[in-house]
């Protein structure tokens, strides 16, 4: 009985007891959220443009935030550095199209996901040899990003927005919009999809395969160093950051590997189921840590009853 | 056999022009198999221009050298009057060589507009600044871009399924809108790679149709492989014979008929 109380009833009473302490929970949730969306956007682009499941999104966050911080360390001034840090990315994609995927066109897909183990792998220790181990600290007063807090008083309660977070929130939205209007209403957006969907017909009406490659590949850094930056705002820049970068794996699980939208709104989910069941349920009745694993256990279940992810389109096989 | 480079006007009144594209001594060869083995042909402006053989003749071998899908092991293309260096598919397509699939090539995902829109990429010029404010040389291009896509999906009589994800079409549908998107290109030269295969009587007729309707409405240059010998007959200008590689014949469809070569290659005279 005790038990049944403390998962069915006891965390609902607490949450109308304590509205204002639900909304910070659900605050805290969704800036996360926003960030698992952002990198499971880099993956859903370059999916949906190469069939390509792009293991080293996840390590882009990190070496895009690591060389702006390095950048800035050397003396560039911080603005400066982004630029420079824009520009790193962009020879990245370039240096993977030519060395990586050109090679490999019309490998089997595991051949190329097997080759983006091997950028990830690459990206580490080049990260190391030039930036070192060491964590360290993103620029974010240097950026003029604000540093203070709102603090709001609800219900008579207590809620604190950092104003980092919500300019991660804010910076998040306005690359999200811009990236749906490039893909739905630019001419480069249409070849995106077209290539996605059929190699040769592209090729037939004049899209440059190569072209397109780099260009997704360089936005997948855009975003890379977007979240690098707002990540590192709060838990410092280091390889430790790639772990956040696995969280996209359930979010795709759940948002489907196709579905921009999926990816936003699985993220945003992930994001705030894990911290409400972190607090209400993990906390007091498995000792804590279980944002580590909720993401996972969620999408496992998701899997066994939709196996397509719950925006992802279901497959009918004709026998 | 005419003049290579005088213009005649063709019994139903079509003028037929100078020579568009010629393939001089092309061979083909993957590895040790010969696909191709020295041919030569040319394809006129104005013409429906057909290539026929039997099976593993090297039909869609010959179409592939010719928008740039292969590159041939010896022999020069020349288009328009000069000779085309080594260049990639796309790089082809943007010189106004369009073209259809065997086993249908269509954005599956997209819309049956969206689809032909596509075609048009080519004709897009805006920068990526003046999409995104949409305004000055975007605006009026999108605007033209789709007047001229209309006109086309008025013109294969596709209106009804324009905003149908190409996916949930029928096959004889979706070859329709394949030929729709290779025609929005506006291209010089429009390759068919067995635009029947797989058809009913009635499909092959209307499609029949509307290639005619294209050659006389647009003026566009037409080579197609075809199986289906009686629409090949009716529907070309000339026809290019191919047999295990090698060119049998080559002339007008009456011409063909009476080769001998032809015929053995078709009813299946055991080769010396």
């Amino acid at each position: 009985m005790e038990l049944l109380n403390k998962i069915f009833i006891a965390p609902f009473v607490d949450m109308v007891a304590a509205p204002d302490f639900l909304m910070q929970v659900l605050w805290e949730g969704l800036v996360s959220g926003v960030l698992y969306s952002l990198i499971a956007l880099g993956f859903v682009l370059i999916f949906r443009s190469s069939r390509i499941f792009n293991f080293a999104q996840g390590i882009m966050v990190v070496f895009a935030a690591l060389t702006l911080v390095g950048l800035h360390e050397m003396g560039v001034p911080a603005w400066i550095s982004v630029a420079l840090t824009l520009a790193v990315m962009f020879g990245l994609a370039v240096s993977i199209e030519r060395i990586v995927l050109r090679p490999l066109v019309g490998q089997p897909d595991i051949i190329l996901f097997m080759a983006t183990i091997g950028i990830t792998l690459f990206l580490i220790g080049f990260g190391e040899i030039i930036f070192g181990g060491e964590n360290k600290q993103m620029i974010t007063s240097e950026l003029g990003i604000p540093t203070g807090d709102f603090v709001l008083e609800p219900f008579g309660g207590l809620l604190i927005l950092q104003h980092i977070d919500i300019t991660a929130v804010l910076v998040a939205a306005a690359l999200v919009v811009s990236l749906l209007l490039f893909l739905n209403k630019t001419r480069m957006g249409r070849a995106i999809r077209a290539l996605g969907d059929d190699h040769q017909a592209a090729l037939s009406v004049g899209i440059s395969l190569q072209t397109i490659w780099v260009l997704v590949w360089f936005i997948a850094g855009i975003i890379a160093l977007v979240t690098g930056i707002a990540w590192g705002s709060r838990a410092g820049v280091s390889f430790a950051l790639e772990v956040i970068a696995y969280k996209a794996l359930p979010v795709l699980m759940l948002g489907g590997l196709e579905s921009i939208t999926g990816a936003i709104i699985g993220g945003l989910m992930i994001g705030m189921l894990e911290k409400m069941f972190e607090i209400y349920w993990g906390a007091p009745l498995l000792g804590g840590n279980t944002e580590s694993w909720f993401a996972y256990v969620l999408a496992l279940v998701v899997l066994l009853f939709r196996p397509q992810g719950l925006f992802g389109e279901k497959i009918i096989e004709r026998v | 056999m005419k003049d290579l480079y005088e213009p005649y006007v063709t019994d139903d009144g079509r003028t037929i022009g100078g020579c568009l594209m010629e393939m001089k001594n092309i061979t083909l060869k993957f590895g040790g198999v010969v696909a191709i083995k020295d041919i030569s042909f040319d394809i006129r402006e104005g013409e429906i221009r057909a290539i026929i053989g039997p099976n593993g003749a090297g039909k869609s071998s010959m179409l592939n050298v010719i928008s740039g899908f292969y590159t041939p092991s010896e022999g020069e293309v020349w288009y328009k009057g000069s000779v085309r260096p080594m260049m990639k598919p796309y790089e082809v397509a943007r010189q106004g060589v369009g073209r259809t699939f065997q086993n249908i090539a269509l954005f599956e995902g997209m819309s049956v507009l969206d689809n032909v829109m596509t075609g048009r990429l080519t004709h897009m010029k805006a920068s990526l600044w003046e999409q995104a404010i949409w305004w000055g040389k975007a605006e009026r291009e999108e605007v033209h871009n789709r007047e001229q896509v209309e006109k086309i999906i008025d013109f294969l009589e596709i209106q009804a399924i324009r905003k149908t994800p190409v996916g949930r079409l029928p096959y004889g549908l979706k070859k329709r809108v394949e030929l729709a998107r290779a025609l929005a290109a506006e291209p010089s030269l429009l390759l068919l790679d067995e635009p029947m295969a797989g058809m009913n009587v009635e499909e092959k007729e209307d499609m029949s149709r509307f290639i005619l309707d294209v050659n006389d409405e647009f003026g566009t240059t037409i080579a197609l492989i075809e199986h289906d010998m009686g629409v090949v007959m009716d529907l070309s200008d000339r026809v290019v014979v191919m047999d295990y590689g090698k060119k049998i014949g080559d002339g007008t469809p009456d011409e063909v008929r009476g080769n001998q070569d032809v015929i053995d290659a078709y009813l299946g005279v055991p080769h010396a």
